[in-house]
């Protein structure tokens, strides 16, 4: 059925058709099939019946499919980008956020860190200045002491000078000396 | 008999059909335009029945072929154009697949016939007088008259115009036609010679190697005719439909 008039003869050659078809030919005019006029309302028919039916199934169904399928994706894609662009949008601003907080915790562990070392800088200023007051007073009060100390001893040294005195003049003259005099006198030469 | 590369071309009836004395036979180019037709349609259907966001292959070949002539046409015309885009569109494809249908052997080629071709052009050509006159009536009639030109002239290029305008259905028809008949033509003249220069014992043989070579070449030309005539028809048909959309150009 889908064979060729060529095919046709090759297989099962019609002797009476071919011979009129030599004739044809030789006859000039219809030989050529395609200046054949006498094929042309068929031809023209059968092309407006298909042709005519394959452009309203296109029309009415295929193309618009087609197009419907090209939109749809269309669209997809740019909402999918849409969605995208949001998502990194978004995580931006949380790495931004996150930044920001880094930094603010940096700030505040310094700012901590610096009380910190402040108060321990102060805490021992404090100790030091108490440890050196206590110290202070200690050495005052035993150069007070060594003051009382001397002052007795000094006070015992002319004592000592009167009665080695008293003595060593009553040795000398054999009389008792008079007190008075030799406190006088010790006092003098001190 | 068998060797006459014009039989390639008979069109012999397959159901005998009359109509007020008018032969309308439905003859073995009849089953090859329903074959095409039924053929495309089948596939342009059933490939994107599944309608996937993501294409199948076979899909992506109906939506390559559906934007492929998408863009020509907005290319050529610009968005106005592309009501006229089902017509360029069944054209293209129905003169694509009934090319490479003829280049089945054994198969009849539709567009080797020059009332077909005709017929198609004259579709192309009565659709663009038909809109072009509903849109812009009297101002259609502008695109005989190219602007700029000086007033002496306008007669003679207006003729011209007008004769190249008549040639359109002619040359777009005549192209397409003869490009089909002379492939075929030629590919059973060179088959030919295989088979005729075989037949004559050894020697016959090694000399039938030079055509047979050219034949498997020529096949493969053929097959980009097939392709590029349905594009040149598409694309002519994309720019002289852009005179109907914008006849003042």
């Amino acid at each position: 059925m889908f064979v060729t008039p060529g095919y046709a003869q090759e297989t099962a050659p019609a002797e009476g058709e071919l011979q009129t078809e030599i004739v044809h030919e030789e006859g000039g005019e219809a030989g050529f099939p395609p200046f054949d006029t006498s094929t042309y309302p068929s031809q023209l028919l059968w092309l407006a019946i298909t042709f005519g039916l394959f452009y309203l199934f296109l029309q009415k169904v295929v193309l618009p499919r087609i197009g419907n399928i090209l939109e749809v994706r269309r669209d997809r894609i740019a909402h999918d980008l849409d969605q995208a662009a949001r998502n990194k949008e978004e995580a931006d601003a949380a790495v931004a956020a996150y930044e920001q907080e880094l930094a603010d915790a940096r700030t505040k562990a310094h700012a901590i860190a610096q009380a910190a070392q402040d108060a321990a800088k102060a805490d021992a200023e404090a100790e030091r200045k108490s440890v050196e007051a206590d110290l202070e007073q200690k050495l005052v009060e035993a150069e007070r002491r060594i003051a009382i100390v001397r002052e007795a001893a000094m006070k015992d040294v002319g004592t000592i000078a009167e009665d080695t005195a008293g003595a060593i003049v009553e040795a000398l003259i054999d009389r008792k000396p008079d007190d008075a005099a030799i406190a006088a006198a010790v006092s003098q030469v001190r | 008999m068998a060797e006459d590369p014009i039989h390639q071309f008979q069109i012999s009836r397959l159901i005998p059909i009359e109509i007020g004395g008018l032969d309308f036979s439905f003859t073995n180019s009849s089953l090859f335009m329903v074959a095409t037709v039924v053929t495309t349609g089948a596939f342009l259907y059933l490939t994107t029945s599944s309608r996937g966001l993501v294409p199948s292959r076979t899909q992506s070949v109906s939506e390559m072929s559906y934007e492929f002539v998408a863009n020509m046409l907005r290319d050529a015309t610009g968005p106005q154009g592309m009501r006229f885009f089902p017509l360029v569109f069944s054209l293209f494809m129905f003169i694509l697949v009934a090319n490479m249908f003829g280049m089945v052997p054994y198969f009849f080629t539709v567009t080797s016939h020059l009332i077909v071709t005709f017929a198609l052009a004259m579709v192309v050509m009565l659709t663009l007088v038909g809109y072009g006159l509903k849109t812009h009536g009297a101002r259609f009639f502008k695109l005989f008259v190219p602007h700029g030109v000086p007033g002496v002239l306008v007669p003679l290029v207006a003729s011209i115009e007008v004769i190249s305008f008549l040639s359109r259905p002619i040359s777009l028809s005549v192209r397409l036609f003869a490009n089909m008949l002379a492939g075929h033509i030629t590919l059973k003249v060179f088959a030919g010679f295989v088979t005729t220069l075989s037949g004559l014992g050894a020697f016959g043989v090694i000399g039938a190697v030079l055509p047979l070579l050219l034949t498997i070449a020529i096949t493969g030309l053929e097959f980009l005719v097939s392709f590029l005539q349905a594009y040149v028809f598409a694309v002519l048909t994309c720019m002289y439909l852009n005179d109907a959309v914008h006849p003042d150009h």
